[in-house]
């Protein structure tokens, strides 16, 4: 499972690197194996708000659709248009290449509530057993 | 627990990833389901279909028997062919879709879908008749399918049968890699292929034979994804997601094995005073127009209200389009007609296209 150890993590498979203020979110290469060949995906616009844990956007596979939750709670500052048409940029390079929106952090003390990759690392090989 | 087919360890080991399907323990993907529907459509694909039930009709009153139970009309079809239809109740709900594998006139295989088993030997058994035994066989077959315009050029060289002579629809018995089989020129697919019956026992030595032997043409293992991508885009329908007890045959768009003048049949009057009258809805195929997939259960609105239902939905991998079929007033059935497919709340622009969605003359 390839989990850098730069990112913060959720139980809902959502990573999220901070710089400043400004948090980049996409979801783990644990989710998109999981979902499979992605075809979809749904995202919010620059300016909408988000909030931790409420339902930001969908990705579907080509059998299920699965709901993105927000890490962090804030204002939609870019989103990763190419996405749109070759969503499965997610399946080939979660991490990078594939991330799915930037957002303008509200309230930092959210950030404590992520998990490290290594306690989100053991959280997916518990949710398997 | 779910049932596993005598195929299990070789998916697990073969990286299979296995889910639960109609009570079944199957794989829903090896390599990914984009990738196998491609290894389909352009060159061969394996699946294992042991899920599906086996119901054997025998005895002299096989086929007059079989013919009261089943839509199509089986006095048309040759000993060594088979023929698709389907099994209705009194009122013209459909209990199953199956195909039909004429051995002779007293010799007749029910090939019935895998969520269907229990219920279909019943309903078989119970309305046969007499003059003729009705078995559940399911456990005495596996069964593999292997599909694409590939498949042939694969296969030909692990038997003696000349598949040259086998038909689209027929089927003969034959050896393949040593294993004796009911060899179906038959599919789920759209494409060229082949279903092979074979006793459970010997289904993982001719798994692995056909594995083998396809290697060369870049055959992909493949799982109920894949088998469900190509059906869609073929508008197959699918038991259970696209019609069940409450729908007819003639509502489903299957009018085409629904044969009113072969003689008496369960369902019959029921199906005839309906297409006197007129079907109260139908099943279309459509793409969206607008983004977004369509799923099975989203409602199909117009003019902002409910007017029927998505009940199959995918993004094709051949076509690149969203593609569905779903159930509409037949004001909305013809060709070019449009509408809306609610989706999360929002409505989303269909149009009913022709089906197959796919036509695999015009690649």
């Amino acid at each position: 499972m390839n989990l850098p150890d730069d990112l913060k993590y959720t139980k809902e498979h959502e990573w999220c690197r901070m710089k400043g203020k400004r948090a980049t979110v996409g979801i783990t290469d644990h989710a998109q194996s999981s979902l499979g060949d992605i075809v979809y995906v749904e995202l919010p616009e620059v300016g909408d708000v988000v909030k931790k844990g409420e339902s930001f956007g969908v990705v579907e596979s080509t059998k299920a659709v699965s709901e993105l939750f927000a890490p962090v709670s804030g204002k939609v500052v870019e989103v990763n248009d190419p996405l749109a048409d070759a969503p499965e940029t997610i399946n080939e390079d979660p991490y990078e290449e594939g991330w799915m929106i930037q957002v303008e952090v509200s309230d930092e003390k959210e950030l404590a509530g992520l998990l490290d990759a290594a306690s989100y690392g053991k959280f997916v090989e518990e949710e398997q057993a | 627990m779910p049932l596993r087919t005598p195929l299990y360890d070789q998916h697990v080991r073969q990286g299979g990833r296995m889910v639960e399907f109609a009570g079944w323990e199957m794989p829903v993907q090896y390599a990914g389901i984009l990738a196998e529907h491609e290894a389909v459509r352009t060159r061969v694909g394996l699946f294992d279909v042991s899920h599906m039930g086996e119901v054997v009709f025998r005895g002299p009153a096989a086929l007059a028997s079989l013919q009261r139970l089943f839509t199509n009309d089986l006095s048309r079809c040759a000993d060594g062919q088979a023929q698709y239809g389907c099994l209705c109740r009194e009122s013209g709900g459909i209990v199953d879709d199956v195909v039909v594998y004429r051995r002779s006139a007293e010799d007749l295989l029910v090939c019935v879908n895998a969520s269907n088993r229990r219920k279909d030997f019943e309903w078989l058994r119970d309305h046969a008749g007499p003059g003729v035994s009705v078995d559940d066989e399911s456990d005495a077959w596996a069964q593999l399918a292997l599909q694409g315009p590939k498949a042939a050029e694969v296969l030909q060289p692990l038997t003696g049968t000349r598949l040259g002579s086998v038909g689209t629809y027929r089927f003969t018995d034959a050896e393949v890699a040593g294993v004796r089989v009911i060899l179906a020129r038959t599919g789920y697919t759209g494409e060229d292929g082949f279903e092979l019956f074979c006793p459970p026992d010997q289904a993982g030595k001719l798994w692995a034979a056909l594995l083998r032997a396809g290697e060369a043409a870049g055959i992909a293992p493949c799982g109920l994804g894949a088998r469900d991508s190509l059906r869609l885009e073929m508008a197959y329908r699918l038991y259970g997601n696209d019609m069940d007890d409450g729908t007819t045959p003639l509502e489903a768009g299957l009018s085409w094995v629904v044969k009113l003048d072969k003689g008496d049949f369960i369902g019959r009057d029921a199906l005839k005073r309906q297409k006197e009258q007129g079907v109260p809805r139908k099943l279309v195929g459509f793409v969206l127009t607008d983004p977004g997939i369509a799923r099975h259960g989203y409602p199909v609105l117009q003019d902002g209200r409910p007017v029927g239902a998505v009940t199959s939905g995918t993004r094709s991998p051949t076509l690149g389009t969203s593609i569905g079929l779903a159930y509409v007033p037949p004001a909305l059935a013809a060709e070019g007609s449009t509408f809306a497919v609610e989706i999360r709340g929002r409505p989303a622009a269909a149009k009913v296209v022709k089906t197959p969605f796919h036509d695999r003359r015009k690649p």
